[in-house]
């Protein structure tokens, strides 16, 4: 009787029908509300990432989340008082409605720059002072306001400026969102060269066995017994030095020989030595990238090989082969649609521990060159840490915040999703080290 | 393990500029710099074994690398620092050793208590006020960088409590001279360090003591009527803690990272410091010594989790 009852209900709970589905998305939501949480922090990172600044090459968008611009001096503007007199161009006295102002002190009236020299007389409000003049000087109405502007270092955060500024008076808020396009940026370049470089090495290693299997895996041998903090460092200390053939490459070659965009023309195509897509030092965070590339790459070759190993004992790889198909037609099209879900779940696993291992080593002094607002340089810089000890803690708290952030997010929605995929663990909420090798490898670099 | 000290040689030769240029300024001249780089052998050929044009087989002479190499067994010899004064690579090490070793231990020691405990606790109730608490804690552990988390430390000790941690800049303690000093120093280093290892350790304890208290044999001990602790930390965690070893065999690595990271934060003079500061000055031989070094760590305690395995269950055996 009991059995009859299930049966349909389970049928039911089958049928593909929209509203049911949205109904089960809203259920897994509301037992995983950590999953959720890390997802809005992921894809708090991707829109950050690419809105930040919306110059994107070629387009020119009306768009952008970032207030300031995150490597500009932020100024702040006083006004000082209003003229209470006009002046033409040849006085050197000055009647001031409002201020006291010392000798010394200078403003500017309208265009003109003008240093108070002493004060003549202070009667109630209005005070005359003499003063030196810009070198062009100019008449003034009266009510002209004196305004007095000044770099806005070590603000507190305010409404004009949520995380304060630092003590390069830039905007610590438009630093840390456009941080994550950085992050972003070199999380997925590094992922996307490594995990590809990676997977076709191990493939080709895998399928061919012997001699070339033996070259590879040495190869990686001798790069997996580096640890990878010390791996990374010698690595970037390499190939991102000054002259370094790597960077000359990088800054000179034509990535893509006769691209024609269909604005018109052929455009040189080169990785420019600054500014790109916003951000400075651009061929240094591209070689970051690179390296963090390489380090991922050597782990996806050894985990695709092993894969690769089982896959090609298949019959069905022996029967193409009887087919006469060619070594790399059978890879192509029979190995590696194998690998390939293999490849994105490392890929997804490993863009959290790239954008770690910029942060890391960045913070070390050694990855992004500092203009560049990244969130390891960040927390590297000695005198906004020297500054924080003395009470300025927002420059250096909220980049380190949000790539915490970030990682959290991450490691959250990797938890749920491993709870949703592994049945054995359902209902015990976070899944625990459910895949030792997951848990260990995302936190290997560190 | 020559692979790896190959390829850091050849790596760094590739730079052009080396540690004399560094050292004496772009502008020095040609002849100081010939002067310095034959102080230090770096104009020898760089490898032992080269093929000359005129003589058609292998040719074997005086080089830096195969120099270096065979010192090392022959005279107990890592070369010498490449900077002003120079500092022998091995007397450095002497100095810096202990306390990147006993960085590494009380990290790993916190790491052992911060996660089996937390994470026996956790499966024991699973679903409980105290399992949440721990897997959010593991969670939180994971994610939060070393770095940042020392700097947070730090800062806010000072800032809110007026505390700052024991200064190294005094100069390190050696265990055996006063033992108080020296764990206070250690204590907030390896504490930072161990954090994110210890999340690592706590979801593989939890997960392999729910896995351990399914079995019979734990239902034959609650059923001999034994209590809730000999059950739980004699007979289940006995079993459950062998993937434990082995994952902080594996962490080892990342140990090494870390220590790097740790002691540049805490400017504790250990072999981490030493090794970010041979790579920014680019000292060739303590960097290639290191390197040498930390892989044979890394390799040797692979091997020593291999070794941990089979002996802790006796059902593995290797051939």
């Amino acid at each position: 009787m009991a059995q009859e009852v299930a049966l349909p209900l389970e049928l039911e709970e089958e049928l593909p029908e929209r509203g049911r589905r949205w109904r089960r998305l809203a259920h897994t939501a509301r037992r995983h509300p950590l999953g959720v949480f890390g997802l809005f922090c992921v894809s708090l990172l991707f829109f950050c990432g690419i809105f930040a600044q919306a110059k994107v090459p070629f387009v020119e968008l009306g768009l952008s989340i970032v207030p300031y611009d995150p490597l500009d001096i932020n100024r702040e503007t006083d006004v000082l008082g209003t003229l209470a007199a006009e002046v033409d161009a040849e006085d050197k006295q000055l009647t001031v409605l409002g201020s006291s102002l010392e000798a010394g002190s200078s403003f500017d009236l309208e265009t003109e720059r003008v240093t108070v020299t002493r004060l003549v007389s202070e009667i109630g409000d209005t005070h005359t002072v003499a003063v030196a003049r810009g070198s062009s000087p100019t008449a003034h109405a009266q009510g002209v306001l004196l305004k007095h502007e000044a770099a806005l270092a070590l603000a507190d955060p305010s409404f004009s400026h949520p995380f304060g500024t630092d003590h390069l008076a830039r905007d610590v808020f438009s630093r840390t969102i456009f941080g994550a396009r950085i992050s972003l940026l070199i999380g997925l370049v590094a992922v996307l060269t490594g995990v590809s470089t990676g997977a076709m090495l191990g493939v080709i290693s895998g399928y061919f066995g012997r001699i070339i299997d033996t070259i590879i895996q040495r190869g990686v041998d001798i790069l997996l017994a580096f640890p990878p903090v010390v791996l990374l460092l010698a690595i970037i200390t390499v190939v991102g030095d000054e002259d370094s053939a790597v960077r000359k490459f990088l800054a000179d070659a034509d990535l893509v020989p006769g691209f024609v965009p269909l604005i018109g023309g052929p455009i040189d195509i080169r990785l420019p030595e600054r500014d790109f897509i916003g951000i400075p030092n651009f061929i240094d965070v591209f070689i970051v990238a690179l390296a963090i590339g390489l380090a991922v790459g050597v782990f996806t070759t050894r985990v695709v090989r092993g894969a690769v190993l089982s896959i090609k004992e298949n019959v069905y790889v022996d029967a193409a082969r009887s087919m006469g198909a060619s070594d790399a037609r059978i890879m192509w099209r029979h190995i590696f649609p194998n690998v390939v879900a293999l490849v994105v779940i490392l890929g997804s696993v490993l863009l959290p521990v790239a954008i770690l291992a910029e942060a890391t080593i960045s913070f070390l002094g050694i990855g992004v060159p500092l203009p560049t607002p990244s969130w390891g340089a960040d927390l590297s810089d000695e005198k906004s840490r020297q500054l924080m000890l003395e009470g300025y803690w927002w420059p250096v708290f909220f980049p380190g915040f949000a790539l915490s952030l970030i990682v959290l997010g991450f490691n959250m929605v990797g938890d749920a999703f491993r709870d949703l995929s592994d049945p054995r663990l359902r209902g015990s909420g976070l899944g625990g080290g459910g895949g030792g090798g997951g848990g260990g490898g995302g936190s290997s670099p560190l | 393990m020559v692979g790896v000290s190959f390829l850091t040689f050849s790596s760094f030769n590739v730079i052009p500029g080396d540690a004399c240029v560094l050292r004496l300024g772009f502008g020095s001249t040609p002849e100081t710099l010939e002067d310095c780089r034959e102080q230090h052998g770096l104009n020898r050929a760089l490898f032992p074994i080269s093929i000359h044009s005129d003589a058609p087989w292998l040719h074997v002479q005086s080089s830096q690398y195969g120099d270096w190499l065979w010192d090392i067994p022959a005279h107990q010899d890592l070369g010498r620092s490449l900077a002003e004064g120079g500092a022998e690579v091995s007397t450095e090490l002497e100095r810096r050793l202990p306390i990147t070793l006993e960085l590494m231990i009380m990290t790993i020691i916190f790491a052992l208590v911060l996660g089996v405990v937390p994470g026996v606790l956790s499966a024991v109730r699973p679903n409980t006020p105290i399992d949440w608490l721990a897997r959010i804690a593991s969670v939180l552990w994971l994610s939060i960088p070393s770095f940042y988390l020392a700097i947070l430390m730090i800062t806010f000790g000072l800032l809110w409590f007026d505390w700052t941690p024991p200064q190294f800049g005094s100069g390190y303690k050696p265990f055996m001279d006063d033992p108080w000093i020296n764990l206070q120093q250690f204590f907030f280093p390896s504490l930072v360090l161990s954090v994110g290892i210890a999340a690592v350790i706590m979801r593989l304890t939890r997960s392999a003591m729910l896995e351990v208290l399914r079995n019979d044999y734990i239902r034959t001990a609650w059923s001999k009527g034994l209590r809730e602790r000999t059950v739980v930390w004699r007979h289940a965690l006995k079993n459950a803690l062998i993937p434990v070893i082995t994952l902080v065999g594996l962490q080892v690595g990342a140990l090494i990272g870390g220590t790097v990271i740790i002691e540049s934060v805490y400017n504790l003079n250990g072999v981490g410091k030493y090794t970010l500061e041979a790579i920014i000055r680019r000292d060739l031989f303590v960097v290639q010594s290191l390197t040498l070094m930390f892989a044979f760590v890394y390799v040797l305690s692979n091997l020593m989790v291999d070794v941990a395995y089979a002996f802790l269950d006796p059902r593995i055996h290797y051939n």
